[in-house]
């Protein structure tokens, strides 16, 4: 029988010609990545477990995201376990301050990982890199710590979903309104322990950046990887920034699928998902009398080139409404450099936004922006359950940023309509 | 091994932002973290658990993030198992790869309630509860996450496997 593509770099990984669902393997990692929340109880593991060496200091990647700038003393000292842990095994690709971005968006961007990779992440956005077409999975700190001393991890190897995408997106959608959509027909567990493979002509019309949204949040569905294929628009992505040689694998013709979902992109529409659930999916323009609070544009879901693009264009020359909050963070230093040579970050500022350094912050109710009791935020991030962004009784809608960029104009949920 | 306590009930997609608020990540420490385990879901419950107690829940145990401070916190309260009808796979894993012993049984989690007894045998995987005398089998474990659970976690059998080579 067939491999599907995840099956394939799996096999590949575990030096086998052939897996199958269910079968458990030990594969080969070519990234460990953590942040500054989940590698300190890795690096805690890692020595009590009498390990001393790293298998590869060129394959791990440590990045201080969530709560950077250090948002209080305990943090700091999170960032420093980080830090002396990075400097005392030579890892190559450790960001911090000045350097850093939000992870998701900056191993990309830093070519660090790169299509036909087996990569493992103590963050569960890692599943981002499947835009890639490489294999990429969340998994804990204690994953971490054990990859970074063996280079390998244990997988249960997934069955898979199909997804298959015709069409091209109308002006006013992006990958997270087809992501959202997905999450609201399947479920929040539609995908449990499964990949979501995303096939047809219709992966052509979409961008990078869209790809990397749709897979990031794979796992708001309960998958192990999103995946895309890798085409034109990948080995252009790749090409100058990836570090290591890309390797391209397909699905076989006769891989099994437990089943296919046909969507046309052009019949997409602006998706918004409702408290306190990622599935509880709404149209936009149903919900315009949801007063809001707050905007919160940026994430490892929303905060890319594009993501900012969508902001601008719905944001310059105009002024945020009274009463409402709105927060922009680009996601890498690159991104906020690009945003300020193109004068974004001056038209953000002019309308009445704040414009942050990377960070997780507001997304994970870090700090950066949190919620009091009875406030709602529409936010480009990707959970919304209870208490995600401050107080239990707070509550985040989620969207694209060219619906919350709408929104703040208006201080209510706004469907994007070009002028 | 076995477990024998009270019972813990929560509903379906219980994630962990609720099993500890990410306001609290600010630290590794294990114990200063189990102070707020559960804590927006149920703020009573660090205060009335008891070492060997059960969580009790419905599909989707531990969605969202993939901290390990989720089953860390479970665990460090004293938490016996947790029987769910289905768990989120990065938390199924780090449970694991933790020690942390969960069961996934549909039916006993219909036909247990809070505040029952309730045992539960890790190496059979048979759920009893004492008030209604009724017993269930969960899915058996694999041989391969029976052995790191035997080991107590992951590091532990890695480190096993690496001397014994």
């Amino acid at each position: 029988m067939g491999m599907t593509m995840t099956q394939k770099i799996l096999a590949a990984k575990a030096g086998l010609d052939c897996v199958s669902a269910g079968q458990l393997i030990n594969a080969k990692v070519d990234i460990v990545l953590g942040n500054d929340i989940t590698t300190p109880i890795a690096v805690n593991e890692f020595y009590r477990a009498g390990f001393d060496k790293v298998f590869d200091k060129d394959r791990i990647a440590i990045v201080l995201d969530h709560f950077v700038p250090n948002k209080d003393i305990k943090a700091a000292e999170q960032s420093k376990t980080c830090r002396e842990f990075a400097c005392s095994h030579c890892i190559s690709h450790f960001y911090d301050v000045g350097k850093m971005g939000i992870e998701h968006a900056l191993l990309p961007e830093q070519g660090v990982v790169t299509a036909g990779d087996c990569i493992i992440g103590a963050d569960s956005h890692t599943c981002t890199y499947g835009a890639l077409g490489a294999f990429s999975t969340g998994v804990g700190s204690t994953d971490m710590a054990a990859g970074m001393a063996t280079g390998t991890a244990w997988f249960k190897v997934p069955s898979a979903i199909r997804f298959s995408l015709k069409g091209k997106l109308p002006y006013n959608c992006s990958g997270k309104d087809v992501i959202l959509y997905i999450i609201g027909m399947i479920s929040v567990d539609g995908a449990l322990y499964k990949s979501m493979e995303f096939v047809g002509e219709g992966v052509k019309n979409l961008s990078m950046d869209d790809r990397f949204c749709i897979c990031n949040m794979a796992v708001e569905a309960g998958a192990k990887n999103g995946i895309f294929p890798v085409d034109e628009k990948t080995v252009k992505y790749l090409k100058g920034r990836s570090k290591r040689t890309p390797v391209v694998y397909e699905a076989d013709e006769d891989a099994e699928y437990e089943c296919t979902y046909n969507i046309d992109l052009s019949q997409m529409k602006p998706i918004v998902s409702c408290p306190h659930l990622p599935a509880n999916t709404k149209n936009a323009d149903e919900l315009s009398n949801v007063k809001i609070d707050q905007v919160v544009i940026g994430s490892c879901t929303n905060g890319r080139m594009e993501d900012m693009k969508a902001a601008y264009e719905v944001l310059k020359g105009k002024t945020i409404a009274n009463g409402v909050r709105c927060i922009i963070i680009p996601a890498t230093m690159q991104i906020y450099r690009q945003c300020v040579e193109n004068g974004y970050v001056t038209a953000f500022i002019d309308a009445g936004a704040v414009v942050s350094t990377p960070t997780c912050g507001p997304c994970l109710g870090g700090y950066m922006g949190i919620l009091a009791a009875g406030e709602r935020c529409i936010a480009t991030t990707n959970r919304n359950f209870v208490g995600r962004m401050g107080h239990t009784e707070s509550e985040v809608y989620l969207a694209s940023p060219l619906t919350a960029a709408a929104s703040a104009l208006t201080g209510y949920i706004t469907q994007y309509k070009e002028a | 091994m076995n477990t024998l306590g009270k019972v813990f009930k929560y509903p379906d997609n219980v994630d962990t932002d609720v099993i500890i608020p990410a306001r609290y990540l600010n630290t590794p420490n294990a114990a200063e973290l189990a102070l707020h385990c559960m804590e927006d879901i149920d703020k009573d419950f660090v205060s009335k658990v008891k070492t060997g107690d059960i969580i009790v829940a419905g599909r989707n145990f531990g969605c969202g993030s993939s901290r390990e401070h989720a089953p860390l916190v479970i665990k460090t309260c004293g938490t016996g198992c947790v029987i769910a009808k289905s768990f989120a796979r990065i938390f199924y894993r780090n449970a694991i790869n933790i020690g942390l012993p969960i069961f996934e049984c549909e039916e006993a989690v219909d036909e247990i309630f809070a505040n029952d007894e309730v045992s539960v045998d890790f190496d059979t995987g048979e759920i009893k509860n004492l008030i209604t005398g009724k017993t269930y089998m969960a899915q058996p474990l694999p041989p391969f996450i029976k052995n790191i659970i035997k080991h107590g976690g992951l590091l532990a059998s890695l480190k096993e496997a690496a001397q014994s080579e």
